[in-house]
């Protein structure tokens, strides 16, 4: 799965990104200095706890930050800065050039309106489509998303659907314009082991039918395993490594990537004692130590460590960790 | 124990953030205050007519602040007795109530099964049923006694109150503690009042808060009506009604006893609403 | 559908009875009858008007003829206007509470509604508190304060509008009671909607909406309007009910002759009979009103639609 396009530029690009909220207690960033690229389509596994800061990296993306957040830094996409433009500027945008897809399908989707309007409404709105046609259409998205019987699905309302087919129709619903990007927060979180094997599958599958570059957000370091070209590991709002996928499995550099990684049971190998986890918790965005966010939890922390952020530093090709150790440590 | 007194520290800090409750909290004891202590301190009763003095309008300056009634009483004291009167009838009303509700609601949510669906079923039917004609009926029929009236009104709300709290109590039932007390043999009246009551107690006080500007503007209403307190006695709403005979060449007679009323109703909403932002934080 | 709407039907039914029972209490509670007062009759004359209206059998046989009246929709004889029913004041008092409740209704939906939503889109900004202490007012200030000074200021002062009285088809007479019944409603609804706009708004479905890429105009009616007026409805069923009874301040302010100075004047002068019909009819219109609101909420939430 490895046809990443080294030498074309990146379709969106983030420099320095942070995301700032105000609070009672003074401004919280919970996005930092956040460098991204992503180019046609790659698929880029963002992985990090609850609390790293992960989803509110990809809503800063299309501007769906929570009011009162404050963005710096850079987000470009086809020439055009982000940061600052104006709802109609995006608006052309979502949905059409870049389109998301959420966790929890059952409270994304709007439970008065049926599907087939839901999906429709982007096509009658980006494609200039008139009802009929739209809807014709969208009986083909859910069809590609394998989803049976499509006529009958569109006049149905998300109750009616199990879990597995609402995150289907969210995904037609994405792709209905063909975006080149698509950003997925955390897109099997909320269901099943099963379905969640099925909706990667669809993902992957349809990926390779039309070339979208993905985002996908997740906890869980398995789920980009297969799936990913690149993964960026993401800790309290920084991304603390970024490497191709067999490099970050094969070579790691960065210890909370190794304890990411070793808090997976392995099938190959036999049970362990206990089961690997990492001592200590996420930290408060609001009160972060001066140094590396990890270094109270690190193994292998030192006095530079406490001291400053370490920023990232290359170490191969498309390798970059944010820790002072040396490469060879 | 200790969680429950950071949830109070919490709910307090939150509540001192949010200044209007601060405000209307400060402005109700205030208004307690004057009304407990300046018709001691004023020369004039609220019930002696003074002939001398009819109708004057207010001269905020001196005696007779805010000016004297058709029978030349003082304007300030007559309203001060009428907010005594309608805080009393308030928080006593909704003191019936909230007892009323709290007992049928834990009861019911705490027993459950047959005892609970009849005790809500009741709950459903009364809900339909029209209070206000009948509480009407009744004063009419028994005469305007205060304690009639207040124990009128007080039936009337405490619906509300027993639903939310028969929730709140099947909420609570099926947590540890209960479970921990039952097996050391707690009978079911001790593990109401001394178990559940106590973890009410946010639930009650906003409901409370909330039920007293209600009581207060019904009474006021059926004073307005000619069925509340009865002369001298007065109420605000009675002070309104009658200011509102006189509006056109005496507004202030009106005016005074409304902004009285007005600001009591508005302080305890604000109050209530910042106590339930408190206890129970969500987004304004 | 057609179960659910029996089962509530028939659930109606202790209810009502509950409240006639009351009814029925009340009236027998009053000592002496209803042809006591006035003047003295001869005992046959006596005799034969205890016998048409049942007064002279023993209490259970006579609430037993009560239900009955009551199931044929006959509210019984007023006690203060002699040779008239019930039900024929009813019929003359409800053209006019239709007419100024109506209108108010529909003054207090549109404008709370707008104000509501106005206030949440602009969340936190000066002009939400100021909208929103104005609400508070609206609720806080009661009815019987507010409509003598508009009065004061619009009719006696001004003369731009007459203080009172009714004049059927006069829109002059229509304004200042209809404007002065919806202030409290539109009150109540502004912050009802400005609430469940908020809690809409926060949505994840509006968050989808809006990555969709679609405008805020679209937004907001299409994805957002519907869930937050569903809390509006829910208010409106008893709101109509009080409606069509009257507002008992308004009229008499005003001096509307409608159903609800009809109660007043009846409880002043011990008219009974006309109370409690009317209370009765104020309680079968609730019944009525919450059914038909959840009729709406099966039309407008699928979710409620596909229940068993």
């Amino acid at each position: 799965m490895s046809n990443t396009a080294t030498d074309t530029a990146p379709l969106l690009e983030t420099r320095a990104l942070r995301v700032t909220y105000g609070t009672p207690a003074g401004p919280v960033s919970v996005v930092r200095e956040v460098d991204l690229a992503i180019r046609r389509s790659e698929f880029l596994g963002i992985v990090g706890e609850s609390g790293s800061g992960k989803s509110q990296l990809l809503l800063a993306l299309l501007g769906l930050s929570a009011p009162g957040a404050r963005l710096t830094g850079s987000i470009r996409y086809a020439g055009t800065e982000l940061i600052g433009a104006g709802d109609a500027a995006l608006n052309r945008i979502r949905g059409d050039r870049i389109a998301m897809i959420f966790q929890d399908p059952m409270t994304a989707l709007n439970p008065y309106l049926s599907v087939g309007v839901q999906i429709s409404e982007v096509l009658e709105l980006h494609r200039g489509l008139a009802r009929a046609a739209a809807l014709r259409r969208a009986a083909e998205l859910l069809d590609a998303v394998q989803i049976s019987d499509a006529r009958r699905r569109l006049a149905q309302y998300p109750h009616e659907l199990s879990g597995g087919m609402r995150q289907r129709v969210m995904i037609a619903m994405a792709l209905a314009c063909e975006p080149e990007i698509l950003l997925a927060d955390e897109p099997t979180t909320a269901l099943d082991v099963t379905v969640q094997a099925q909706i990667l599958a669809l993902l992957r599958e349809l990926r390779a039918r039309t070339g979208t570059a993905v985002v996908l957000v997740t906890h869980d370091l398995g789920i980009v395993a297969e799936l990913a070209d690149r993964i960026a590991v993401m800790y309290a709002g920084r991304f603390v490594e970024e490497a191709p996928a067999e490099t970050l499995f094969a070579a790691s550099h960065h210890p909370y990537t190794e304890a990411l990684k070793r808090s997976i049971p392995r099938i190959d190998a036999p049970l362990p004692e206990r089961m690997a986890s990492i001592p200590g918790n996420p930290p408060n965005p609001a009160e972060l130590p001066p140094g590396c966010a990890f270094a109270p939890r690190c193994g292998f922390s030192e006095a530079r460590c406490l001291g400053a952020v370490p920023l990232l530093r290359a170490l191969g090709p498309q390798h970059r960790s944010a820790c002072w150790r040396d490469a060879h440590e | 124990m200790s969680l429950r007194h950071g949830l109070w520290q919490d709910a307090w800090r939150r509540l001192r953030r949010n200044r209007a409750a601060l405000a209307s909290g400060v402005l109700l004891i205030a208004i307690l205050c004057a009304a407990l202590l300046l018709p001691l301190l004023s020369p004039y009763s609220y019930y002696a007519p003074d002939w001398d003095h009819l109708i004057e309008p207010p001269a905020f300056r001196g005696w007779h602040f805010l000016g004297t009634d058709a029978l030349g009483r003082d304007l300030l004291v007559r309203t001060l007795w009428g907010c005594r009167i309608s805080l009393l009838v308030g928080i006593a009303a909704s003191l019936v109530t909230v007892t009323i509700g709290v007992l049928w609601g834990t009861i019911a949510g705490y027993v459950g099964g047959r005892v609970d669906a009849l005790m809500m079923r009741s709950v459903d039917v009364l809900y339909s049923v029209p209070f206000i004609p009948f509480v009407i009926v009744l004063t009419v029929l028994f005469g305007r006694d205060l304690l009639l009236i207040f124990i009128a009104i007080g039936a009337v709300s405490w619906l509300d109150i027993a639903r939310i709290v028969r929730g709140q109590t099947l909420a609570l039932r099926n947590r540890e503690f209960i479970e921990a007390a039952r097996v050391a043999g707690v009978g079911t009246p001790a593990m109401i009042l001394r178990h559940l009551v106590p973890n009410l107690i946010g639930i009650v006080i906003i409901y409370a808060t909330l039920t007293i500007p209600t009581v207060i503007l019904f009474e006021a209403f059926l004073s307005f009506l000619g069925l509340g307190v009865q002369s001298p006695m007065t109420s605000l709403g009675s002070l309104v009604a009658e200011g509102a005979g006189r509006m056109q060449s005496y507004p202030h007679l009106l005016l005074v006893p409304a902004v009285f009323l007005a600001a009591i109703v508005y302080a305890f909403n604000y109050l209530g609403d910042g106590l339930r932002d408190a206890l129970d934080p969500r987004d304004r | 559908m057609r179960r659910y709407l029996l089962r509530r039907l028939l659930g109606a039914i202790p209810t009502l009875l509950v409240i006639a029972t009351l009814a029925f209490a009340m009236l027998h509670a009053v000592p002496g009858g209803p042809f006591d007062a006035a003047r003295p009759m001869e005992p046959e004359i006596r005799k034969a008007i205890l016998a048409k209206y049942h007064l002279d059998e023993p209490v259970w046989q006579q609430y037993l003829h009560y239900l009955g009246d009551l199931a044929r929709g006959n509210l019984g004889p007023s006690f203060q206007y002699r040779g008239t029913s019930v039900n024929e004041l009813i019929a003359q008092g409800l053209p006019v509470d239709l007419a100024v409740g109506g209108t108010a209704l529909l003054l207090a939906l549109l404008a709370g509604t707008s104000i509501g939503l106005y206030a949440a889109l602009h969340r936190n900004s000066r002009r939400d508190w100021l909208l929103m202490g104005l609400a508070v007012a609206g609720i806080s200030i009661p009815l019987f304060v507010i409509a003598p000074v508009l009065v004061l200021v619009f009719a006696l002062k001004l003369h731009w509008l007459p203080p009172g009285d009714w004049v059927a088809g006069s829109l002059a007479h229509l304004v200042l009671p209809a404007v002065a019944l919806a202030l409290p409603y539109t009150a109540y609804i502004a912050r009802l909607t400005r609430g469940s706009a908020l809690e809409v708004l926060g949505s994840a479905y509006i968050r989808t909406a809006r990555a969709k890429g679609l405008p805020l105009r679209v937004v907001m009616l299409r994805h957002a309007l519907r869930p937050t007026l569903l809390p509006v409805v829910s208010f409106l069923g008893p709101a109509i009910a009080g409606v069509i009874t009257g507002s008992i301040v308004i009229e008499t302010v005003f001096a509307l002759p409608g159903i609800g100075r009809y109660f007043t004047l009846g409880a002043l002068n011990r008219d009974y009979t006309l109370v409690m019909g009317i209370t009765i009819l104020y309680g079968a219109l609730i019944i009525a009103c919450n059914l038909l609101v959840d009729l709406a909420y099966a039309l407008l939430d699928p979710r409620v639609r596909h229940e068993p």
